[in-house]
């Protein structure tokens, strides 16, 4: 320092940390970014779009995803934890598949019949047939079946009763209807029908009951099925197969399931005449496996069409990104005056990094709204199952202020670079 | 009276300009004690603006040394720029470089936002400074609606809003008419009287009359430096 003004006390204390920002012009510099975006409403709002469109787009992907897995569960969860269902195995025979069931009610029998009361078994034959009443006609899935599948199933009767054993055997031509089949046959009332006859395929079967809703499963839709005796859907409507596509064998408790496992096993290879070590031509899965299974395909396709919206959030990211560039640039003489009157760099990057922020925010908001009434939309439309799930909002909320963060660095950062005598020379 | 306030050392400023190089300011001495009222002349180009901008701490020198109040610029990190921009000078433009979507209150309140002062004291402080230059019933109008030298007039209450003890005015009567020009100088003859120091640009001889020192400048030097009558006749 020079001698001949060492008197002169310095203008500048040194302050505590002079880089830091106040509570108070934290709360100025907000004002200042926000009047930014309000003096120009419009082109904010188009610039979010991108963001709006990207959370949006996430938020309705996973709803889907959501929806449909909660659906599963649920019917699962009905269906009971304690059902085990048999399946043809695939057998190759010189590495070609023999896609025909191999399985038949013998089969079924045997589970029934050798497990001494463990299992409770309903064998399961389906086709889809023309069903008629009158002048009406309808198109639906004939399940042939024993009296035991409605009790597995949880179903229960609106009116009339199911069919029995006796039927069974007797390849009666009775039916049980599900919820839907009155309304489908002409509107007529579920009690009317009990006691009439309807053609399936044309032959001529008894309305014996009828059912109370179920609801839809992921795959099923029990309430458009009708349920016959399986005698008769081998032996008079499906045309003279005897093979059947599963087996459902249910235990007392969920906690007999690997007893049953065995047994299930056991009585199949025997009957299917497989040596232990030989690999099975059935397979036997629970409700967890089928679960697992749907799950594994559901979060893939989840994880796709989120990312694909992701990529969109991205895009929306860039659109910010240049909408601020263009501000920065529009604003120099801005922050050449506000430099010369004592903003810090940190001050200057502070507003532009708050303007950012706000416009993706909002876009995430905008987003999250636009989400909702999409998801809302696909329910009430095409029947989807959508559940918006927090998880998804938050994530979908926090990413867009990443995006903001992210693409507002660099215009923000330059805005606080610029030197303060070039930015008031700016033309 | 050794209360130096500006101190300059061979004070140079180039521009390079590709092959070119504007020698804008060739080596200024020079020495400002409190309270001085000095305008800087000399024609078109001579470098005065870019002087002003090194003392007022917008602009970095090429070379030389410059000290302000006792503390040499060039060892400033850019926050304590900044902090001496906010609080020890009040720059004055030609062109107000007033911002034009806030209000005149707004824009004198600026430097004291970034001073960290609270709200209610901020309305009082910039609206005095408002009523000092006689704008107190213009305070809630934007520059766009106001005439060049109420604007001006905004600039000056905004350049002394945060007490500073330097003010410096680059030719801040260049867009006004004699008669607006005058108002600005009896202000700013006024503050001095208060004992303001101020340095102003200015190439007409009857603005600088107002000030008691003249430095006159031609191609980047210092060609003459005088007391003015004004100051001879009050001494
Ligand atoms: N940013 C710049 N880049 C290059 N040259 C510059 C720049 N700014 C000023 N100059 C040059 O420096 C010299 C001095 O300019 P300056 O603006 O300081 O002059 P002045 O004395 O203020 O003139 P005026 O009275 O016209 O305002 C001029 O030759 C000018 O062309
Ligand atoms: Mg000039």
């Amino acid at each position: 320092m020079d001698r001949s003004v060492g008197a002169v006390p310095v203008v500048v204390p040194a302050a505590a940390d002079p880089g830091r920002l106040g509570a108070m012009l934290v709360y100025e510099i907000v004002m200042v970014a926000l009047a930014a975006i309000r003096a120009n409403v419009l082109r904010a709002v188009l610039t979010t779009l991108g963001i709006v469109i990207g959370v949006a787009a996430v938020i309705t992907m996973v709803a889907l995803g959501e929806g449909a897995q909660q659906r599963v569960e649920s019917q699962i969860q009905r269906m009971g934890t304690n059902v085990l269902t048999v399946r043809p195995g695939q057998q190759f025979w010189g590495g070609v598949s023999r896609g025909d069931s191999n399985m038949s009610v013998e089969d079924a029998e045997a589970l029934r019949d050798d497990s001494n009361g463990l299992l409770t078994v309903a064998p399961e034959t389906s086709s889809r047939l023309q069903i008629s009443y009158l002048r009406w006609n309808a198109n639906n899935q004939v399940v042939g079946t024993w009296p035991e599948y409605f009790d597995m199933y949880n179903h229960a009767l609106q009116v009339g009763r199911f069919f029995n054993q006796g039927e069974v055997q007797g390849r009666r031509r009775v039916a049980v209807l599900g919820y839907n089949i009155p309304t489908q046959l002409g509107e007529t009332p579920a009690g009317a029908l009990v006691g009439q006859t309807i053609q399936i395929r044309g032959i001529p079967f008894e309305v014996v009951g009828v059912l109370e809703e179920k609801g839809d499963a992921a795959w099923v839709r029990p309430d458009d099925q009708i349920f016959i005796p399986v005698s008769t859907a081998l032996f008079r409507v499906f045309g003279g197969r005897d093979r059947i596509s599963n087996i459902y064998a249910a235990t007392p408790t969920p906690e007999q399931l690997d007893l049953a496992y065995g047994e299930i096993d056991r009585i199949m290879r025997r009957e299917h005449r497989i040596r232990p070590g030989e690999d099975a031509d059935f397979n036997i899965r629970n409700s967890a496996d089928l679960l697992a299974t749907f799950n594994e395909t559901n979060q893939t396709f989840t994880l796709l069409l989120a990312g694909i919206a992701g990529v969109s959030l991205l895009v929306g990211g860039i659109g910010i990104m240049n909408i601020m560039l263009v501000s920065v640039t529009e604003r120099t003489r801005e922050i050449g005056v506000r430099k010369a009157l004592g903003a810090t760099p940190r001050a200057i990057m502070f507003q532009f990094m708050v303007e950012a922020l706000f416009l993706c925010v909002l876009g995430g908001v905008l987003g999250v709204g636009a989400g909702f009434a999409a998801a809302d939309v696909m329910t009430r439309v095409a029947a989807w199952d959508t559940v918006v799930a927090p998880e998804a909002v938050l994530a979908a909320l926090g990413f867009s202020a990443a995006v903001g963060l992210f693409f507002g660095i660099w215009p923000a950062h330059r805005a606080a670079r610029l030197d303060p005598i070039d930015a008031l020379r700016y033309e | 009276m050794n209360d130096v306030i500006i101190r300059t050392e061979e004070l140079t400023k180039h521009y390079v300009l590709g092959a070119e190089t504007v020698r804008a300011v060739r080596g200024v001495d020079l020495v400002v004690e409190r309270g001085e009222f000095v305008a800087i002349m000399g024609p078109s180009g001579s470098g005065k603006s870019t002087f002003m901008n090194m003392i007022g701490c917008l602009d970095t020198p090429t070379a030389g040394r410059y000290w302000l109040n006792g503390q040499q610029v060039s060892e400033l990190s850019e926050d304590e720029l900044a902090r001496v921009r906010n609080r020890a000078i009040g720059f004055v433009f030609q062109t107000f470089n007033l911002l034009p979507r806030a209000t005149a209150l707004h824009n004198v309140e600026l430097p004291l936002i970034y001073a960290g002062v609270g709200a209610r004291e901020r309305r009082e402080r910039a609206a005095q400074k408002l009523e000092m230059v006689g704008l107190g019933d213009r305070m809630g109008h934007k520059p766009p609606e106001m005439s060049g030298g109420q604007r001006q007039r905004v600039a000056v209450a905004r350049a002394l809003v945060n007490e500073p003890a330097l003010l410096l005015a680059d030719e801040p009567t260049g867009n006004l008419d004699s008669v607006t020009s005058e108002e600005i100088m009896h202000v700013l003859a006024q503050l001095n009287g208060e004992g303001q120091t101020i340095m102003l640009v200015t190439h007409e001889h009857d603005i600088a009359g107002y000030a008691k020192r003249q430095v006159h400048l031609r191609d980047g030097i210092i060609e003459q430096d005088f007391l003015t009558e004004a100051v001879e006749t009050r001494a």
